[in-house]
């Protein structure tokens, strides 16, 4: 154990431990100054919760990192049953917050358990994909989707969350690229997106919920209504662009403090860092997250095993995805998916799961030297 | 073999997660660096709110300082478009008193700012006002706002010089002098109030504050008090005015009353009127049709837009112009047989039996049109017409209430100018008693009086009451004299038996005045006979006190008959309600009063 111990720590990821703890400080200034009381009797208490969080988050990714995360691959499966198990349980007894039934009560604290089960969704696909032969056939990715991604997705839909319906259905497509398709699964798939375009389009138009339509038309045509449905986007987009090159200062923005813009502390809180630090602010955040990916790759290259490397990319890109449709939606061009930004956004579950992300990250990056026992 | 080609593809997925990051770096530069300032502009006018508050308007008097109008509080209830969902519209509309559908109407109406309150309803009466106050958990964002509107104390009296307020008009709200006036704004739009709106108006006030998108005032930046509109003295005696428009009693017709000694318009009355209060709070359309299709034209100025034959008020003109151009002298006698022939045609005296042999004076007195066809015929029509313009008639008079009509005063060059035809003497008989081509307007009998009784001075016709002595703006070229032999023709009319014009004779005070008839149709039959629409034109010109005149003026009746009988009685309470107002004002005008020699 010692051992192991004093290699793990002259091996250890300093570089993602350190740019997951200064995107959270960046995170919790940020929704301090979004949420920062404009008259005498508010109090606002995001920052605090968020800190809390922040507490447990480091403490849940030391942890993870002390365990080999061979041990993730060995108990993927029950943990993969675990995980649909909160789901199940969300849809009969979650509580219902801003149109959809998302959060569980556990004594004081809710938590959303979509957002761990995205992580155990990882596990299981990266176990999964670590036994199976390459170059995979249509039937080995069909089978593969039925068992482990098909119900996740109609539970997650159901609720109805389609930020990580979409961040699921990314993490099981670039995780099965990654594995190699065969060619002809390639064009197969391509000529079902063809073909599917108009028949999905309408079904899936049909399938989504008010607020998601007005969200899609929005981004469209943002100017066609400002008051109405275009109204987060435009917002948002002045609240980035009023930042200018240098920004207006900290705790000197005001779109998001002002209720200019919705969700400022959550979904939107690109545009509130963007404000107050203007081109060169978001430019370095942008490098930053940039930093935390590229390292991620580099894990997942240098990983000692295929289980490993396909953790290390399903992580990746997970944070990828969360990062670009997140700030492409504040930058207005992408339409408005409630997706948060990963270290940043307010939300304690989110930012639990992502630092046991970043945790099993470093592990993989740390143990990449150790042998198989 | 197989984990290099997984590792190829995760460097393949880096390069183009990269690739997006490059162009997120570009969009971001778009943002902020390219359009940077424009979105700066946007945030900092989400924020700012400016909040304009009317300035009190100025307040308007007459002469003698009797107020005219005041500024009424009015209510207004609004709709903070926030609360708008928790709202029953129909529970709403039933205690406003609104139609359900116009009440959507102004809600759903795209509106500029989405945090700015809805009017919904101005002028709540006092019941309203409890009713929604006794309700006010039922409606949370209804808001009751006051605000100030204009009263018009005296109703429809004097509505035409006074004028009234109207909401800015959309061409209006484009028109740089009006930038400052918030929008939906009530401001001048007729008589005295549009004429002198820009110092009545004042200037209002504003504040700028900072607010959330909620509306809530989150700190005051800036503030300006709005200041009070200039109060506005007008020339009116707003006693004359009542007791003349009160003579005039249904019907149509006009009257301007001048200071000779000044130019000051003492009284102006066009009739049939309109109520100023209808505007106040905003008109209706319907009202607002009404009023403009009304067969009797209630909005059109008679005084200064409307022009007739002066009939035998013209008479003076052609007076003048013979003793002044030496053709006649007062001791010229004519005599009438009850009409002239000239060729073919006659031209009747209108006492069939004849007057005798008449003097000038006696022409006068009595009106004989024998005299003056001889007179028209010794001194020519061209000479007419020049006089006839010396003192006002046929030209602006420079009274910029309305567009004013300028009349017609023809000669010979006209004739062969405008009808391409030669001038015929028996046209010259025509024009020598008011009659044929000859039109004028109330406001220019009004001025030709004015000129008459103050010896041949030319003033400037002003509605505001001035506080110096008046310099005439030119001197006609007639003999003082002459006029004097006129104004003492002009007092027998009114005070000598067989005068035409003794209705508005007077036990207190001399008046002076000259009766006219303007035919509408060719026969001569007494008018009452007709129906309304064929009947003659009453007009009356008279001034007072006929030594030392203080008011000059003309009164003309539509379809009133003979001058005489209608327009005098009028002219004659004028009068009065002058001289009595000048007694009750008598110590505020003793240092008031401009020295006038």
């Amino acid at each position: 154990m010692l051992k192991i111990d004093r290699r793990l720590i002259k091996n250890f990821d300093w570089l993602t431990f350190s740019l997951t703890i200064l995107l959270s400080v960046i995170g919790i200034m940020t929704i301090y100054s979004a949420t920062r009381p404009l008259l005498p009797y508010e109090a606002p208490v995001y920052h605090m919760k968020q800190i809390y969080w922040l507490i447990i988050g480091l403490s849940a990714m030391v942890l993870v990192v002390k365990f080999d995360y061979i041990w993730l691959g060995r108990l993927a499966y029950p943990l993969y049953a675990f995980g649909m198990l909160l789901l199940l349980i969300v849809l009969v007894a979650g509580k219902t917050g801003m149109g959809a039934q998302r959060w569980l009560n556990i004594g004081p604290i809710s938590f959303q358990p979509s957002e761990l089960f995205r992580l155990i969704f990882i596990i299981v696909i990266a176990r999964y994909l670590s036994e199976v032969k390459p170059q995979m056939g249509l039937t080995s990715v069909i089978r593969t989707f039925f068992i482990f991604a098909l119900v996740p997705l109609a539970l997650v839909l159901k609720q109805p969350d389609l930020g990580t319906a979409i961040i699921l259905g990314t993490i099981f497509l670039s995780l099965s690229l990654t594995k190699g398709l065969q060619k002809k699964v390639i064009i197969f798939l391509l000529i079902l997106v063809a073909l599917s375009v108009p028949f999905l389009g309408n079904i899936f138009w049909e399938g989504l919920k008010d607020y998601q339509k007005n969200r899609l038309v929005a981004f469209m045509e943002p100017d066609a209504d400002p008051a109405g449905i275009g109204y987060h986007i435009n917002q948002s987009k002045v609240a980035i662009g009023s930042g200018g090159f240098f920004g207006k200062g900290y705790m000197r923005g005001t779109q998001g403090p002002f209720r200019f813009l919705p969700e400022k502390q959550t979904d939107f809180i690109f545009a509130v860092f963007a404000e107050e630090w203007g081109f060169l602010g978001s430019f370095f955040l942008l490098l930053v997250y940039l930093a935390l990916i590229l390292r991620g790759i580099d894990t997942a290259l240098k990983a000692k095993d295929d289980f490993g490397r396909f953790l290390a990319a399903g992580i990746t890109f997970m944070f990828s995805t969360y990062f670009l449709i997140n700030a492409g939606m504040t930058l207005g061009i992408m339409p408005v998916v409630g997706i948060p930004l990963p270290f940043m956004s307010y939300g304690g579950t989110a930012l639990l799961s992502n630092f046991i992300a970043a945790g099993i990250l470093i592990n993989i990056r740390s143990r990449r030297f150790e042998l198989f026992y | 073999m197989n984990n290099k080609s997984a590792k190829d593809r995760i460097v393949i997925a880096s390069f183009v997660i990269a690739g997006l990051f490059v162009l997120f770096a570009t969009r971001l530069w778009q943002l902020q660096i390219l359009q940077g300032g424009e979105y700066k502009k946007i945030s900092t006018e989400n924020m700012l709110r400016i909040i304009k508050s009317p300035a009190p308007r100025g307040i308007i008097y007459d002469r003698n300082g009797i107020p005219l109008v005041k500024n009424a509080p009015y209510f207004y209830a609004s709709l903070i478009p926030e609360h708008l969902e928790s709202v029953n519209i129909r529970y709403l509309s039933e205690i406003l008193g609104i139609d359900s559908d116009e009440l959507y109407a102004k809600i759903n109406k795209k509106r500029l700012n989405p945090f700015e309150p809805i009017k919904l309803k101005e002028g709540l009466t006092f019941k309203e006002i409890a009713e929604v106050e006794s309700r006010r958990s039922d409606f949370p964002g209804l808001i009751i706002d006051i605000d100030m509107s204009r009263e018009y104390l005296y109703g429809d009296i004097g509505a035409h010089l006074i004028g009234y307020l109207g909401k800015l008009s959309p061409s209006q709200s484009k028109n740089p002098e009006f930038k400052d006036v918030p929008p939906e704004a009530f401001i001048g739009q007729w008589g005295a109030e549009l004429l002198f709106d820009k110092t009545l108006r004042g200037t209002p006030g504003a504040r700028v504050i900072e607010v959330d998108a909620l509306g809530r005032e989150i700190k005051p930046l800036q503030e300006k008090n709005p200041v009070k509109g200039d109060d506005l003295k007008l020339s009116i005696d707003i006693n004359l005015q009542k007791a003349a428009e009160e003579a005039f009693a249904g019907k149509s017709g006009a009257m301007v009353a001048i200071d000779p000694n000044t130019g000051e318009i003492l009284g102006f009355i066009s009739r049939p009127c309109f109520d100023p209060n209808l505007f106040a709070r905003g008109i209706s359309y319907s009202q607002w049709l009404g009023l403009n299709q009304d067969k009797k034209v209630p909005m059109l100025n008679r005084a200064l837009q409307s022009q007739y034959p002066p009939g035998s008020t013209f008479k003076i003109v052609t007076a003048i112009a013979a003793l002044n151009e030496g053709v006649i002298t007062p001791e010229t006698k004519v005599t009438c047989t009850g009409g002239i022939h000239y060729g073919k045609w006659q031209f009747g005296c209108w006492k069939k039996e004849g007057h005798g042999t008449v003097s000038l004076h006696k022409a006068l007195v009595e009106s004989c049109d024998v005299y003056f066809y001889e007179a028209g015929k010794r001194v020519g029509i061209d000479k007419i017409a020049e006089y006839a313009r010396m003192l006002g008639l046929g030209t602006e008079t420079g009274l910029t209430l309305v567009q004013e009509r300028i009349g017609l005063i023809p000669d010979t060059k006209w004739k062969s100018d405008k009808r391409n035809q030669q001038w015929y003497l028996g046209e010259t008989f025509n024009a020598a008693i008011g009659q044929g081509y000859v039109a004028v307007t109330p406001m220019q009998m009004a001025q030709m009086m004015s000129i008459v009784a103050n010896g041949g001075h030319i003033y400037k016709p002003t509605i505001v009451k001035t506080e110096t002595a008046q310099q005439p703006l030119r001197d006609a070229a007639i003999k003082p004299e002459i006029l004097e032999i006129v104004k003492s023709g002009l007092y027998g009319v009114v005070n000598e038996g067989g005068g035409t014009g003794g209705a508005a004779r007077l036990s207190f005070v001399s008046v002076g005045g000259k009766t006219g008839t303007a035919q509408v149709v060719g026969i001569r039959k007494s008018s009452h006979q007709l129906p309304e629409k064929f009947r003659d034109h009453a007009w009356f010109v008279a001034f007072a006190p006929v030594e030392k005149p203080e008011i000059a003026l003309s009164v003309f009746v539509e379809h009133g008959g003979h001058g005489g009988g209608v327009a005098a009685p009028i002219a004659k309470r004028a009068i009065e309600g002058y001289f009595k107002s000048k007694e009750m004002n008598k110590d505020k005008n003793a240092e008031n009063r401009p020295k006038t020699d």
